[in-house]
């Protein structure tokens, strides 16, 4: 925070512009990440195995190589 | 010499029979054998030629003795099973008590991926095809490599080299770049222990269920490095580096990477290039140390003192590689090497950074990704059933329910190579090597073939009362430059072999 005081001040309307671009920016790309994973999960949710449980126990192998 | 040499993987597939989980998982990996033989095979079935293979012998200089030997390790007598070779030059069987694809012998990583990847089309396309036997209950394929209950089962790589490197060169330098190569080509598992009793979540599917740093045996003391010595090729000048300590990769950067990298660490100790030791205090434990520790910040101990993240063992053998081949091969380097080495920098890179950064290419991180994401919804711990299930569904070969390949076709995870590529190399092999000879005489002389391997292809010709033995011990003869035209020539078995043995 100090050494960001040092810096030569820019003109306060060009720092507002940025600030609210990044803002938007950000939440735009918060907001499309979440639906990414949203969307994903959703499409798993779709082909996962019902009854996890018993599907995972009954996976047994023999040992190979 | 650079990442291009003669290479090949094996595969063995976990096995379900659905709604049967007491189903003989011998009798179910011959179905998967028997029912693409079948749908494939233009006439007779090609036997598997034994003559060459000598699973016992120990590239330390003896051979072990078949009284001591476990009985698991006996591959080389044919136990009735299912057991065929593909126009493609691969070899499809039941080992154990798993259905194994092994690929035919290629000569680049990006090839190694391609072949791999045909092997699990085919055995997709084998549970499809067992699938119409009347009766018969579906039989699901998975590229994983542990059941989470104790059972572990190999996806194994071979590279060839040269005989004069002495074996104690290539324990030193491998070992510890195979302590630490998991951090790029590790497939990812839930679980913690051989069978599973600890939660979490660590790199490798195979870490835990090694105990040994060298030995001969494959299923049980898993070694670092296995010292079976069965070259399928003159053994005065090669021998066969028989690696059992990777993953089962579903990511094609994983596989390219894995050979890639593991192809070059090897030229540069058959060139002598490594000086200094990077030699791992405790392999076995720092092996499972890395493997445990997804964050990526567990430092390994080596043997000078200095201690090293497994990224920063990864940079190491990087930085070498990358001054081997500017001194070694200049302007002359292929352009797969130069690939090679940018991706694993590129990987190595976004590692240190944040793992999550590779979770487009590597399957551990992919894996690790969706995991994550599942917790966080739905605020899962470690040990719920619905985590294991996405570790194993993950592996599932089918289209529609394996998550890599639900994650690969939106985009999630990225390609080298497309769909069709992979599906020629289904039914068509390697043009450069001896697989090539193989793979046609399979298809254009099925009739007249009676039994084949890596060396030999053996014909039983109309009027001949012997078998006519067709030796391919040098893996780069038999290509297309060599035999393509005659091949094409030949009408018929017999003119054939009359070309080539005249």
């Amino acid at each position: 925070m100090a050494q960001e005081q040092k810096q030569p001040r820019k003109s306060s309307e060009t720092e507002d512009v940025v600030e609210e671009v990044t803002a938007t920016d950000l939440a735009e790309r918060k907001g499309a990440i979440d639906e990414d994973v949203d969307a994903i999960l959703d499409e798993i949710d779709d082909v996962l195995e019902t009854n996890a449980e018993d599907f995972v126990k009954s996976f047994i192998q023999k040992g190979g190589e | 010499m650079s990442v291009l040499r003669v290479m090949g993987t094996e595969v063995e597939y976990g096995i379900s029979v659905q709604g049967q989980p007491g189903a003989n998982p011998m009798v179910a990996s011959s179905q998967i054998v028997n029912a693409y033989a079948n749908a494939t095979a233009k006439a007779r079935r090609a036997r598997w030629d034994y003559e060459e293979e000598s699973p016992l012998r120990d590239a330390r200089g003896f051979d072990m003795s078949r009284q001591i030997a476990d009985p698991s390790q006996f591959t080389d007598e044919d136990l009735g099973m299912a057991n065929v070779i593909l126009t493609n030059g691969a070899r499809l069987y039941v080992d154990h008590a798993h259905p194994e694809y092994a690929s035919p012998e290629v000569t680049s990583p990006l090839d190694v991926v391609r072949w791999e990847k045909a092997g699990e089309q085919v055995m997709l396309d084998a549970t499809r095809m067992a699938a119409q036997v009347p009766g018969s209950a579906p039989i699901r394929l998975y590229k994983n490599n542990t059941d989470n209950k104790g059972a572990s089962y190999g996806a194994h790589e071979n590279y060839l080299m040269r005989r004069t490197t002495p074996f104690a060169e290539i324990v030193r330098h491998l070992t510890p770049f195979f302590v630490s190569r998991q951090v790029v080509c590790g497939a990812g598992r839930v679980g913690i222990g051989q069978d599973g009793r600890d939660d979490g979540f660590q790199i490798s599917q195979r870490a835990d269920y090694f105990e040994v740093e060298v030995g001969l045996e494959t299923t049980l003391k898993r070694p670092i490095i296995n010292t079976r010595d069965e070259p399928h090729a003159d053994p005065v000048l090669h021998r066969r580096l028989h690696v059992i300590i990777g993953d089962a990769n579903l990511a094609e950067t994983s596989i390219y990477l894995k050979a890639g990298t593991t192809s070059l660490v090897l030229a540069m100790i058959e060139d002598r290039f490594i000086e200094h030791d990077l030699s791992v205090d405790r392999p076995v434990r720092s092996l499972r140390e890395v493997s445990h520790d997804p964050t990526l910040r567990h430092l390994i101990t080596m043997q000078d003192g200095r201690t090293l993240t497994a990224v920063q063992l990864q940079w190491e053998y990087l930085e070498l590689a990358r001054k081997y081949v500017a001194t070694r091969l200049g302007a002359d380097a292929d352009p797969q090497t130069l690939d090679v080495l940018q991706r694993w920098e590129s990987v190595l890179t976004r590692l240190e950074r944040d793992p999550m950064e590779c979770s487009e290419e590597l399957d551990w991180v992919a894996k690790l990704k969706l995991l994550t994401q599942y917790r966080d919804r739905d605020a899962l711990d470690w040990d719920d059933a619905k985590l294991h299930l996405i570790d194993l569904q993950y592996a599932d070969l089918r289209p529609d329910k394996g998550l890599y390949y639900k994650l690969a076709a939106s985009g999630r995870i990225k390609r080298l190579l497309d769909d069709a590529a992979i599906e020629v190399a289904m039914h068509e092999p390697p043009p450069d090597t001896r697989a090539y000879f193989r793979g046609r005489c399979l298809d254009k002389y099925a009739d007249a073939v009676a039994a084949a391997s890596w060396d030999s292809v053996i014909f039983d010709l109309p009027g001949h009362d012997s078998l006519q033995r067709v030796p391919t011990i040098d893996p780069l003869r038999g290509t297309k430059t060599h035999v393509g035209n005659i091949i094409d020539r030949c009408e018929t078995a017999q003119e054939l072999v009359d070309a080539i043995t005249r």
